[in-house]
């Protein structure tokens, strides 16, 4: 249930910054005062966080809402409901919908139809009509209806010429364009990473060159433009080094990763999976090594899901017709406790900086603040609880997802966001 | 429960040496029954077997069915021309139909990997692999296995050469395999662009050169070169280019020229194999065939819950 509320006094609330205990009021969607209130005197709603720490809001910057055209997979209302369950306050959408997120009239609709969730949802235009490569889509159209974003993702845009064009004309907008990287050229027909397990398992390779390529010629082309460029779902070891030269070059570059690449390997196919299929494929021990090294050194700038939801249709089948991709919203927290923080690659801090206050930075989104009369969208976490995940409870619509049973820690209490709050169960 | 520890025939990998010579020798009983004027036992009468050919073949599902025969199993035979597959019903609900029919076995061919396995988590029945695209061919490689034995004995340090289109060949894994797992000394060899990754770390040595897979060999077992591989961008030039540089010629096996000759068939003559290696002395083509329908009797068999053979049941 999510309960509106005019006032609300969070008290007890743990600030992850400075480590102090505080008390503050929302008022709508902002922070109308901190320090003691008198309960007697209160009119509003009140929670007690009881120490738990007050987190800007969560926001994963790559998600399928599936809406408009599969909306059997996800709607924008699941996709919040499960955003939220996961601690995200905000989730932008991927254009690769049915019709593709191409013009101002669809950004508008998902705007409108999102507007009484909870999740703040973002749509990421198209860069090309119809995600085609072909032309151009009106991309300051979509813009100014609320796009923060553009991407053809789910496919590469292989013409150059086109990259540099979107590159220059979403400059003049101040938004990034997000890269799919990968030559098709080096991927038809594949279902899995090119390696000793797609020899073994008699499965098309998808070699992690695919995707060095593309990153090499997006880095040029960034620097050639002065663009912005975003790395989708980074996943090999070519790809961190090369985006860590970049970066040493000063080239306006930034990427992601999502949690299964940085906590599963090719293996996971084996047997034949169809939740260890996804794109860009799971890929070797050394790839996740370089990826966590990428998350630590600040190589790697940002978490994003790319929750994927499939419907058991689409993935009950033989492998290489499956579809591809996970859901992953509701175990993004847990991973990065579990796998980042517990083994003392990343603290707090600076993982929930990769999953918040980074992709914010990188959309230019108004940063949400415990400071009066800043934005109130914030995620209450227990830090230090572990918890096991269990996929038949999801908010998701789909259950495409490989970390059933696995071990969490890092656990969502709840989350206030647009003058609504929401509580968990314990 | 039967005598093999597997419960399916899915592939060669993990399946152990015993079961492997459990299966191969139960073969050689078979393999009795076919010369024979009345080449039929009642082994599996009242089984039914169900052949599901997702995929064409010609040689490999006959084979089969004649196994079935020899066993006086029903059989029932699908293929995937004018099924309910073009129909755009799913994998799952065909076999489950088929199986609904009351089945026991279900033998079946799929252009995509795994599909042998994942049949496995939508029945009961017992499945063997047929080809399940370029992953495994399993009885194949038992029927090539059987051959090399017969003719080499124990296969403890032969050494074996898997020629040509390794990549996509679903027979050259079942062979590294089973040939690894019987001790064998296992080289493939083909044009780079056929020779699949990390291969060499399922422990077979790799080259490039036909002559050197000759003169290593105590048999070479030569794959087909399929045209369709040529499609897009090409994995090799033309076909006349590969024979010139891996075709198997008498010129070529002067090196070696009492190396035995396998193929798994359909032959490309001229392509991979010229015509008078073929029909030579030294290739046991045809034998592979005979003894294909003494394996699957014998998988079969086995799979079916049948204990070591006695003379009474042959």
């Amino acid at each position: 249930m999510n309960n509106k509320f005019e006032y609300l006094l969070v008290k007890n609330a743990k600030l992850i910054e400075s480590g102090e205990t505080v008390d503050f009021v929302v008022k709508g969607d902002k922070i109308d005062s901190i320090g003691s209130v008198e309960t007697s005197d209160f009119q509003g709603e009140t929670w007690d966080v009881e120490g738990k720490t007050v987190a800007c809001g969560l926001i994963d910057m790559h998600v399928h809402f599936r809406e408009p055209g599969q909306e059997h997979k996800e709607t924008l209302h699941t996709g919040s409901e499960a955003s939220k369950a996961g601690g995200f306050t905000s989730a932008c959408c991927m254009p690769n919908t049915k019709p593709t997120i191409d013009n101002e009239q669809i950004v508008s609709f998902i705007k409108e139809k999102s507007k009484n969730e909870i999740t703040n949802i973002y749509p990421i235009g198209a860069i090309s009509q119809d995600r085609k490569g072909a032309v151009l889509a009106e991309i300051a159209e979509m813009v100014e209806a609320g796009a923060v974003a553009i991407s053809d993702d789910g496919s590469c845009t292989m013409n150059s010429e086109l990259v540099r064009y979107a590159l220059e004309y979403s400059k003049m907008y101040g938004i990034p364009v997000i890269t799919h990287a990968e030559d098709h050229g080096l991927t038809r027909g594949a279902c899995m990473n090119e390696g000793l397990v797609s020899t073994k398992l008699g499965l098309k390779g998808w070699p992690s060159i695919a995707e060095d390529i593309i990153v090499a010629r997006e880095i040029l082309l960034s620097e050639f433009t002065g663009g912005k460029m975003h790395i989708a779902h980074t996943s090999t070891k070519g790809s961190v080094e090369l985006v860590r030269r970049g970066k040493e070059k000063g080239i306006n570059i930034t990427c992601e990763v999502t949690p299964h690449h940085f906590t599963l390997t090719d293996e996971a196919v084996l047997g034949y999976d169809t939740n260890a299929k996804m794109c860009p494929p799971l890929r070797e021990q050394k790839d996740v090594e370089a990826l966590i090294q990428g998350l630590k050194d600040g190589t790697v700038d940002v978490i994003a899901t790319d929750h994927a939801p499939h419907h058991i249709d689409d993935k009950d089948v033989d492998f290489p017709n499956a579809a591809m991709g996970i859901t992953g919203l509701e175990v993004a927290i847990g991973i990065v406790g579990k796998h980042l923080v517990e083994t003392g690659i990343l603290d707090w801090k600076q993982a929930l900086a990769k999953i918040s206050t980074n992709p914010r930075k990188i959309l230019n989104l108004e940063m949400p603040k415990i400071k009066v009369g800043s934005k109130a969208e914030f995620t209450i976490l227990d830090l230090d609880k572990g918890w096991t995940y269990d996929v038949s409870k999801t908010l998701s619509k789909s259950k495409n997802c490989p970390y059933n049973g696995w071990e969490m820690k890092g656990f969502v209490n709840g989350v206030v966001n647009k003058g609504m709050f929401w509580k968990a169960n314990n | 429960m039967g005598i093999l520890k597997i419960n399916h025939l899915l592939g060669l990998e993990g399946v152990s040496q015993n079961d492997l010579i459990t299966i191969l020798d139960t073969a050689n009983s078979f393999r009795q029954i076919l010369e024979r004027p009345v080449k039929k036992v009642p082994t599996l009468r009242g089984k039914t077997i169900a052949n599901l050919f997702f995929e064409n073949s010609t040689r490999t599902r006959v084979s089969f069915e004649l196994a079935e025969k020899r066993l006086s199993a029903d059989t029932v035979n699908f293929s995937a021309s004018g099924s309910s597959v073009s129909k755009g019903e799913t994998l799952k609900d065909t076999v489950r139909n088929i199986e609904a029919m009351k089945i026991d076995m279900v033998v079946c061919r799929h252009s995509s990997p795994g599909a042998a396995k994942y049949l496995t988590e939508c029945l009961d029945s017992v499945i063997i692999n047929a080809g399940d695209g370029s992953h495994e061919h399993p009885t194949q490689g038992l029927l090539d296995i059987m051959t090399l034995r017969e003719k080499l004995g124990d296969l403890e340090g032969k050494k074996i050469a898997i020629v040509g289109d390794i990549a996509f060949g679903r027979v050259a894994l079942s062979n590294i395999y089973g040939l690894k797992t019987l001790g064998a000394d296992v080289m493939v060899c083909g044009p780079s662009t056929l020779i699949p990754r990390n291969i060499e770390e399922l422990g077979v040595k790799v080259s490039y050169r036909v002559e050197e897979a000759i003169e290593f060999a105590d048999a070479l077992n030569v794959l087909r070169i399929q045209l369709e591989r040529q499609n897009g961008t090409g994995l090799f030039p033309t076909l006349r280019e590969y024979n010139r540089f891996f075709g198997v010629s008498k010129e070529r096996l002067k090196i070696n020229p009492d190396v035995l000759i396998l193929h798994p068939g359909p032959i490309n003559r001229g392509v991979e194999l010229d015509s008078d290696v073929a029909d030579g002395n030294s290739s046991v083509i045809l034998e592979q065939v005979t003894n294909g329908v003494a394996v699957r009797m014998a998988v079969l068999y086995l799979l079916s819950g049948g204990q070591e053979v006695t003379d009474e049941q042959i």
